[in-house]
């Protein structure tokens, strides 16, 4: 019985090509809108999570130069300030568990024929720890040789992709600014860093080995930059407070003069950067919603419009032996099947567009069910009580009176 | 001859602007089974309304409507579906047929509401359409037909369930004389053959001359009742 309804509800559908795919169009363009949207919103937020967290955890960096203050950078900003020794003075502190002192430049790698320009970091054996960052292949540098000056090196992916192709590049000598280090290890893919660089194309090296060999800085034993991590969660402000301390007294600042260096909280700038495109999701999604309610008043307007010969089809079902379960099924089914096929393809169309946009633009989506189901649930509840709501008031009316409703 | 319906003082009132207007008025009325009644009358004289409650399309304020041995003035929605569906085939004056579908799915539409399956169904509606005269149209739309064919279709609609009552309000009404005739030669062949009991309503005396029973409204009463050839309309309408 269901079945020769059905049969009814797609032969009336067929019938009704253009209000049927009109209504299927109003709920798949607010679904996909909403899809996409929400996509966008929450692939941006993890991109900017996972670069993040690809930093490391609990980390603070300190770095030379005066904080910015009122717009205007510190007059010192050009000059090292912190030195390898104040890293070890940090490394003292009870709630630091590890510490990297790093030095940054550019250089320029020569393997055989194969030269290529990247970066070279140059920083001690707690580096790989502190970012979480294992090896792909072969062996990190210990400590001592951090501080002996040996010329070793670690190798991004895409480092070894340009200078090696498909070889093995362990145990091989490359120069770097024309001096010549072994690769002892393979660095494992990292992807983009929160600053857009590729944190594959890079070099690490020792870092005694970095200031004397390749950077020859007029600032012996300064470094660019301090990463720390702290031992728990919990010790991020305290270990702050005690770095800022530590390096005024030992840098001799008065208790007028700045601050000659920068410390950043990174989970501050992780929860700072969350809630930023936490609210570009919302927002985003209150976006989509409109087009979601736009869809709906169009599915409105649409059966609104068809109610009047509607009403007459129903009277003529009813006149020749339907009765009002049989039309409210009827109708049911014919709402369930439109709205559910625009759902659908409006799921489908979403995630399409959410990879276009990936693939076209490079922007981060991703698409997961909550938005989804509650787009699909929405447009669905919507269609369905639009679709029934005249068949409901015809089918409660005298089969007559159906029959001459002029609207 | 067993009696099929029954009318008993029977009224029917329509709320209007200026209050309720009485259009039937203290009908009662027996029809038998294969019998061929013509209801003709004025305009205005409550024609269609008595058509309506005959097909339980609408209901009577007052009196009782017993049809074949049921009081169907204490039917529910469903129980009247059944009655519509089982007992009725109702033919209209402007064919009421659904235009966006074929003349095959047309005529089948009945059969969904007895739960008969698909092919049955489009088999019965094809021999139907046949037994009219349409056996070339199966799956034309009816728009695309003329309106003597389309009151055919509507007519094979009716029958296709096989009801025991065919009830017709002024059939041939949009039709040419001709046609009419033709429709009317159809009705009358159709009660000859299978005995089934018709009720027609119509202006026309011609037309009325194909029935046995005449049965003539003025201003909701019947004013005469008996064979179609004693009645004679000189002043009256
Ligand atoms: N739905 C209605 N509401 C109010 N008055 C109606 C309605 N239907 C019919 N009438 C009135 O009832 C009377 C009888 O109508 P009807 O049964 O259609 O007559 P006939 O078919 O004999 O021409 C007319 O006066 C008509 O105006
Ligand atoms: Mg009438």
């Amino acid at each position: 019985m269901i079945l020769s309804l059905l049969g009814e509800a797609l032969a009336a559908m067929a019938a009704n090509r253009l209000r049927t795919f009109l209504t299927a169009l109003g709920i798949l363009i607010g679904v996909a809108a909403v899809v996409l949207m929400v996509a966008i919103g929450q692939g941006t937020q993890k991109q900017v999570g996972d670069s993040i967290a690809s930093m490391g955890s609990n980390l603070l960096i300190v770095r030379s130069g005066a904080p910015n203050k009122g717009g205007v950078h510190g007059g010192s900003g050009n000059m090292p300030t912190l030195t390898v020794m104040d890293a070890q003075a940090i490394g003292q502190l009870a709630r630091a568990a590890l510490v990297a002192p790093t030095v940054m430049g550019s250089v320029q790698l020569v393997y055989g024929p194969n030269n290529w320009n990247t970066t070279a970091t140059g920083t001690s054996a707690d580096y790989l720890n502190i970012r979480s960052w294992q090896l792909a292949a072969g062996r990190g540098f210990t400590e001592s040789e951090a501080m002996s000056g040996v010329r070793v090196a670690l190798i991004g992916q895409e480092v070894a992709n340009q200078l090696f192709g498909d070889d093995n590049p362990l145990g091989k000598s490359i120069r770097v600014q024309r001096t010549p280090f072994t690769v002892i290890g393979l660095l494992d893919a990292k992807g983009q860093s929160m600053g857009g660089q590729n944190q594959d194309d890079m070099i690490i090296v020792p870092l005694a080995t970095a200031q004397r060999q390749l950077f020859g800085s007029q600032f012996q034993g300064t470094v660019s930059m301090v990463m720390i991590q702290a031992r728990s969660p919990e010790d991020m402000s305290p270990l702050e407070k005690s770095i800022r301390e530590l390096l005024r007294q030992r840098h001799h600042l008065g208790v007028r003069a700045d601050d000659d260096f920068r410390i950043t909280n990174m989970t501050e700038v992780s929860e700072t950067a969350s809630q930023v495109t936490g609210m570009l999701s919302i927002l985003l999604g209150a976006i989509a919603s409109i087009s979601l309610f736009v869809g709906g008043i169009g599915i409105m307007n649409i059966m609104m419009v068809s109610v009047t010969e509607r009403t007459r089809e129903i009277g003529i079902r009813m006149a020749i032996g339907a009765s009002r379960r049989d039309i409210l099924l009827q109708f049911l089914l014919e709402s369930v099947i439109i709205t559910m096929a625009g759902g659908i393809a409006g799921i489908a169309v979403g995630i399409g567009l959410a990879l276009g946009v990936t693939r076209v633009f490079d922007v981060w989506t991703a698409v997961t069910a909550m938005p989804v189901l509650l787009a699909f649930g929405v447009s669905v509840a919507v269609g369905i009580f639009f679709g029934l709501y005249p068949a409901r008031k015809a089918s409660l009316m005298r089969p007559i009176d159906a029959l001459r409703y002029q609207g | 001859m067993s009696e099929l319906l029954a009318l008993h003082d029977l009224g029917k009132d329509y709320d209007t602007d200026a209050g309720p207007v009485s259009v039937l008025k203290h009908l009662t009325l027996g029809i038998n089974e294969g019998e061929f009644v013509a209801i003709m009358g004025p305009s205005g004289s409550g024609k269609s309304t008595l058509m309506n409650i005959l097909g339980c399309l609408d209901v009577p304020t007052s009196g009782s409507y017993v049809l074949d041995g049921r009081d169907v003035g204490v039917l529910g929605d469903v129980d009247l579906a059944r009655v519509r569906s089982e007992v009725i085939g109702f033919v209209f004056q402007g064919f009421n047929l659904l235009p966006r579908a074929t003349l095959v799915a047309n005529v089948a539409l009945p059969l969904v509401y007895q739960r008969i399956g698909r092919g049955i169904r489009n088999a019965r509606a094809a021999t139907m359409l046949e037994r009219v005269g349409l056996k070339d149209w199966l799956n034309s739309l009816p728009p695309r037909i003329s309106g003597g064919q389309q009151q055919r279709v509507a007519i094979a609609r009716a029958l296709v369930t096989e009801p025991r009552l065919i009830l017709a309000d002024e059939p041939t009404g949009n039709l040419d004389t001709r046609t009419g005739r033709e429709i009317m030669q159809l009705f009358q062949r159709i009660n000859h053959d299978s005995g089934m009991t018709m009720v027609v309503v119509t202006h026309d005396h011609n037309v009325a001359s194909f029935a046995s029973r005449l049965v003539y409204l003025l201003d909701g009463r019947i004013h005469y009742d008996g064979p179609v050839d004693d009645f004679r309309e000189e002043g009256l309408a």
